[in-house]
């Protein structure tokens, strides 16, 4: 099975031979994988160095023309470094783009803090307008890809990770999934999360909705799926909390609770590998059940 | 069918008054007009844009990326017809499309916003990228920008990379009035040259000196045009 990236390569390129309004923009980050791209189309598929400020100040020019760009590196250097450009380059233009990242919040754990961001959905959500997809394996990434692409002049924001699930989830852009019922409470896991909540919530009475698509957030997905308790625990692969905002909106007029786990803000100065990170973080599966539990019994 | 442009009553001797209805005052420092001179030569003799080519595709684009004491910009728009001089007036107030920096979505003739520095020579290099990949290779895209706002390291990264692919369409206009804190040892020009542009350094209130260095030929080549005017600090 291909990586969310080789398959984002693949789909890109795919994509690039069929629509003459999309161009990639690459900071030196991926660009062996679309080598081809770029020769089949070196003016739509271009390659600025390790200038990340200018990755985004060209997708913004680029779609000042009508062109839809797609723009491309891990997320730290895709988000943070260049946050300004992302604000004012591509919001405050009024223009549109699809931002792809990898590698967001564990991806590389011996790599540590520098190739971290966790904290880039929670950016994103100062401003307005952004769609975030959080695939959770390259089948639902190619979906997400292509939607985003054909998406008219939206900001899209397509987080992918080698993180992923092992079978994907039929996917519809923007809607909760509902997996499994239950009455004690809604489980809402988040793209590569999904697998760690199936198999901590196997025993529970409770319903759990997959989210591959977590902006706009699907509030009626989530009112839809509370039953009697309006408890609801989020189970996302960034920032704790991100996402908790959102849950208590969607049930502002309702008693509720809601418990948001996530990757912690501290840092984490250790290495080695994505399991240990999860188990660290309190995101495995074993965690998960007794975090899930112990809040809704 | 031809469309003829409407004959405009302004000439660049108006663009004092036509400022006065934004600042209150007919006499304006070195520092409000250091811009005047190379703008109204781009949009009276080089720029191949008017009010109503505004949205067509193969227009030239003018990208104020010096978004600060944007009062000039305003003046020659108004005095090129873009927008209607009877808004100068209306400067920085809350109704106004004129805001004391500039905004793309709601400035007639306003290619980007802009107001924080470093952010127009990036966006003039995707323009440039996105007009060649629709196969525009005529319009010209030009960017104004300060020497201060070259402190920017954005900017850096654009020269260097417009240089190196051979950006031909990329035109820079580049108004020095030594207002950078730290200056820029051997001129400005020099570090467009050193990434392969052609450059041009010129006096920024002749206007036939910068006429022609606006049109000087530079294939295969970005173009830098250094535009030397009296310094911010002069009174």
């Amino acid at each position: 099975m291909d990586t969310m990236r080789e398959r984002f390569a693949a789909v890109t390129t795919d994509l690039l031979d069929h629509d003459p309004r999309l161009a990639l923009v690459l900071a030196d980050i991926g660009v062996d994988a679309f080598a081809p791209a770029a020769a089949r189309h070196p003016d739509r598929v271009v390659n600025v160095g390790i200038r990340e400020q200018l990755l985004i100040g060209t997708a913004g020019g680029l779609a000042l023309t009508g062109m839809r760009p797609i723009a491309h590196t891990f997320a730290s250097f895709l988000i943070e470094r260049p946050w300004e450009q992302v604000k004012l380059d591509l919001v405050h233009q009024g223009v549109g783009a699809v931002l792809v990242s990898a590698a967001g919040s564990y991806d590389w754990p011996a790599g540590g803090r520098t190739h971290m961001a966790h904290g880039d959905v929670a950016l994103l959500d100062t401003l307005p307008g952004w769609t975030v997809h959080v695939p959770g394996h390259p089948d639902e990434a190619e979906t997400l890809l292509r939607h985003a692409a054909a998406d008219g002049d939206s900001l899209a924001y397509v987080r992918l990770s080698a993180h992923r699930n092992e079978h994907p989830v039929p996917v519809v852009p923007g809607r909760f999934t509902r997996l499994r019922e239950g009455s004690r409470g809604v489980v809402l896991a988040v793209g590569p999360m999904l697998d760690a909540v199936l198999a901590a919530t196997e025993t529970m009475d409770v319903t759990v909705l997959y989210a591959a698509t977590v902006r706009p957030f699907d509030a009626a997905g989530l009112r839809a799926a509370i039953g009697e308790r309006a408890d609801v625990v989020l189970v996302e692969p960034y920032l704790a909390g991100t996402s908790a905002t959102a849950a208590h909106d969607a049930l502002a007029d309702l008693p509720h609770r809601v418990l948001a786990l996530g990757v912690p803000k501290e840092e984490h100065r250790h290495f080695g590998s994505i399991p240990e990170h999860l188990a660290a973080y309190g995101l495995d599966a074993t965690a998960l059940r007794a975090r899930i539990a112990d809040f809704l019994w | 069918m031809t469309t003829e442009t409407p004959a405009v009553p302004y000439g660049f001797l108006d663009l004092p008054r036509l400022m006065a209805l934004m600042t209150g005052d007919e006499k304006h420092g070195p520092a409000a007009t250091s811009t005047l001179d190379a703008l109204w030569v781009l949009y009276d003799r080089v720029l191949r844009v008017t009010p109503e080519t505004a949205d067509r595709q193969d227009r030239d684009r003018f990208l104020l990326s010096k978004g600060h004491g944007p009062m000039a910009y305003y003046a020659v728009l108004a005095a090129k017809g873009f927008l209607p001089a009877e808004l100068l007036p209306s400067f920085g107030s809350y109704d106004s499309p004129l805001g004391h920096h500039p905004d793309r979505l709601l400035v007639p003739g306003a290619e980007i916003s802009s107001g924080s520095l470093g952010h127009g020579l990036p966006l003039a290099v995707g323009t440039a990228l996105g007009l060649r990949a629709q196969g525009l290779t005529d319009p010209a895209v030009w960017v104004l920008i300060g020497d201060a706002e070259f402190d920017e390291g954005s900017n850096h990264e654009a020269v260097a990379f417009a240089g190196a692919y051979g950006l031909d369409r990329l035109h820079v206009v580049a108004i020095d009035n030594s207002s950078a804190t730290h200056g820029w040892r051997g001129g400005m020009a020099a570090r467009f040259a050193a990434e392969g542009w052609s450059t041009e350094t010129v006096d920024g209130r002749d206007h036939d000196a910068l006429h022609r260095a606006f049109t000087a030929p530079h294939p295969g080549r970005p173009h830098a045009v250094v535009a030397r005017v009296e310094p911010k600090t002069a009174a």
